[in-house]
């Protein structure tokens, strides 16, 4: 009986009881993270094919990453363009619409519905699908081009030109989450903000470089961070809409990653594309991070 | 002149809508075009593309397209995928809850470290992780079941634990004290002061889950082989490939109708999706 009321008073203290609480995070992060993640580390200087055992080989992988597969920068390249003309467009259509949605009408809340819903479903299957169908030469794109009276049968998904953008055009459609996160920074800044613009005599155009922009731009940091991850890590339009063709000029990184390790067998390899992926979006998050004093505005600064 | 004030303002108002409307109907096209083509026959589909109405109507694809392939008919198909991401969203709503519960109100040794990796498993995307994962379930034997799939999920997720921690941080600590005075242990407060009032996130993560659960193709493409298994989202997949499937109308049906449970949720939790986001800025 006093045993147990020890055991009571030990384990009610705040000190265990937070432990306890965060004790299946702790399992998980380990079990399904941090072990796998050390492995994959170790496993990226190995030869593996998972049915024999892995055979230390150097920096072999890396070598042959760097200097041996040109496809590797192939789509190293391949994604590198879809992320760079996929983020800023869709975070710049975002913002633009949020600006459009600010005003309170009785059709806000379908607008709002209506904007958001592509993001809800674009990464999805249903959409790869019909999306592979839109862009076909005999497609809707097309044939609506044609009723409008630009004559046209460009086979959009079978051309290394224009391939990548039926992706990139994909990803853009899906602004809505984005915008949703801007429109409540919007509504989070301070009307007197613009009262106190409205007697210095700004005006339109000049209200909104002189307060909204700088007001966003933490949004548009947490946004543009966000978007760049899910960029790089791109995977169902690739493999299913284009699957890769024409001649790789789709193929993204995540795709080749997943052919090497799960057709090929080659999971070493895949393991040090993987942790070379990490490394880059590092990197790139730590120079954003750096970035901020410049164009970042927090107003506690100032 | 207040007349004149008022006539621009209305034509402002009519050019405003005009133009907001149209662009709407521009980004909702290819959904209402494929929800429609589900209902034309395939040489209407690929013929006319441009006719959005269908002429004639016919519920013939859905028919066609439920037998699915291989002997396989939809109704296992979303049988399975009710499976997984109902499991996985059970899981995800309970570890993230008493996991965000304990971040959130007691303090403990290594408490910013552990926030960190939680951050940090926030952070690192599933395709970063999916080799070394499937390295580990393979040798517990887990590969070609739900296991893999959905255990994960009971471990609390990143997303989850922080959008419920700044649920509770919301909540007065006043409450918890007065209830610790009542006799409530820091174990009984959770259930009974907490849980019941941090509904709202417990709802936006139940959907969320479900929602992501129930378009992830990615882990299905890695761990199941039994077309007996498949998810409605790798099923479609299959079901597409261009080496077995033409009978897009088929397609069509199939694709809309998989995405019949996310409308769903959409038009019933607009409300819990659009706040979830703005207060946490989730990815969608």
């Amino acid at each position: 009986m006093k045993k147990q009321n020890k055991l009571r008073h030990y384990l009610g203290k705040q000190e265990i009881a937070g432990y306890v609480f965060i004790l299946p995070f702790i399992i998980g992060f380990l079990a399904f993270m941090a072990i796998p993640m050390f492995l994959s580390f170790v496993f990226s200087f190995t030869d593996y094919d998972i049915l024999s055992k892995p055979a230390f080989i150097g920096i072999n992988n890396f070598k042959n990453m760097f200097f041996n597969d040109p496809k590797f920068w192939k789509v190293f390249k391949v994604t590198l363009k879809y992320v760079i003309f996929s983020v800023p467009l869709k975070l710049l259509m975002a913002l633009l619409v949020a600006l459009l949605l600010v005003r309170n009408t009785k059709l806000s809340g379908f607008y709002r519905a209506v904007y958001y819903l592509p993001s809800i479903i674009g990464s999805s299957v249903a959409v790869a699908i019909l999306w592979r169908r839109m862009f076909a030469s005999d497609g809707v794109i097309n044939s609506i081009l044609q009723s409008i009276g630009i004559p046209s049968n460009i086979p959009w998904l079978g051309r290394e030109s224009t391939a990548i953008w039926t992706l990139i055009i994909l990803t853009v459609w899906q602004f809505g989450s984005s915008m949703l996160i801007f429109l409540s920074g919007i509504k989070q800044i301070p009307v007197t903000l613009y009262e106190s613009a409205k007697v210095d005599g700004a005006i339109g155009i000049q209200r909104f470089f002189k307060i909204t922009l700088p007001m966003l731009t933490p949004t548009i940091f947490f946004n543009l961070i966000n978007q760049l991850i899910n960029g790089f890590m791109a995977f169902t339009q690739s493999y299913i809409i284009t699957q890769g063709k024409p001649r790789d000029s789709t193929l993204f990184y995540t795709v080749y990653m997943y052919q090497n390790s799960f057709t090929y067998n080659k999971m070493g390899y895949g393991s040090a594309m993987a942790w070379f992926m990490i490394l880059i979006l590092s990197v790139l998050t730590f120079i954003l991070f750096k970035t901020q004093k410049y164009w970042v505005y927090y107003e506690a600064e100032n | 002149m207040a007349r004149s004030m008022k006539k621009t303002n209305i034509l402002s108002k009519i050019i405003y809508h005009l133009f907001t409307m149209t662009f709407a109907f521009v980004m909702i096209y290819p959904l209402l075009w494929m929800i429609l083509g589900s209902f034309k026959e395939n040489i209407q589909l690929l013929q006319r593309p441009e006719e959005l109405w269908p002429e004639p109507f016919t519920l013939e694809n859905y028919k066609l397209g439920w037998q699915g392939f291989a002997g396989y008919d939809f109704g296992i198909f979303f049988k399975n995928s009710f499976i997984i991401a109902g499991l996985s969203t059970i899981g995800a709503v309970i570890s993230s809850s008493i996991v965000a519960y304990g971040f959130a109100r007691c303090s403990f040794k290594l408490r910013g470290f552990w926030f960190s990796c939680m951050l940090l498993a926030m952070m690192l995307p599933f395709q970063m992780i999916m080799i070394p994962q499937y390295i580990l379930f393979n040798k517990m034997g887990w590969v070609g079941g739900y296991l893999p799939i959905i255990i994960p999920h009971f471990f609390g997720q990143g997303f989850f634990i922080f959008l419920n921690v700044q649920f509770i941080k919301g909540i007065p600590r006043d409450l918890d004290e007065a209830a610790t005075i009542d006799g409530c242990s820091i174990y009984s407060i959770f259930p009974r002061i907490i849980l019941p009032l941090i509904k709202p996130s417990l709802v936006t993560t139940a959907i969320f889950s479900f929602m992501w659960r129930w378009d992830d193709f990615l882990s299905a493409l890695i761990y199941l082989s039994d077309p007996m298994t498949y998810p409605v989202s790798y099923a479609l997949k299959m079901f597409s490939d261009p080496s077995v499937g033409t009978d897009w109308s088929s397609m069509f049906a199939m694709a809309t109708l998989s995405l019949v449970p996310i409308f769903i949720i959409f038009f019933t939790m607009q409300k819990y999706l659009v706040e979830g986001i703005a207060a946490t800025g989730i990815k969608g």
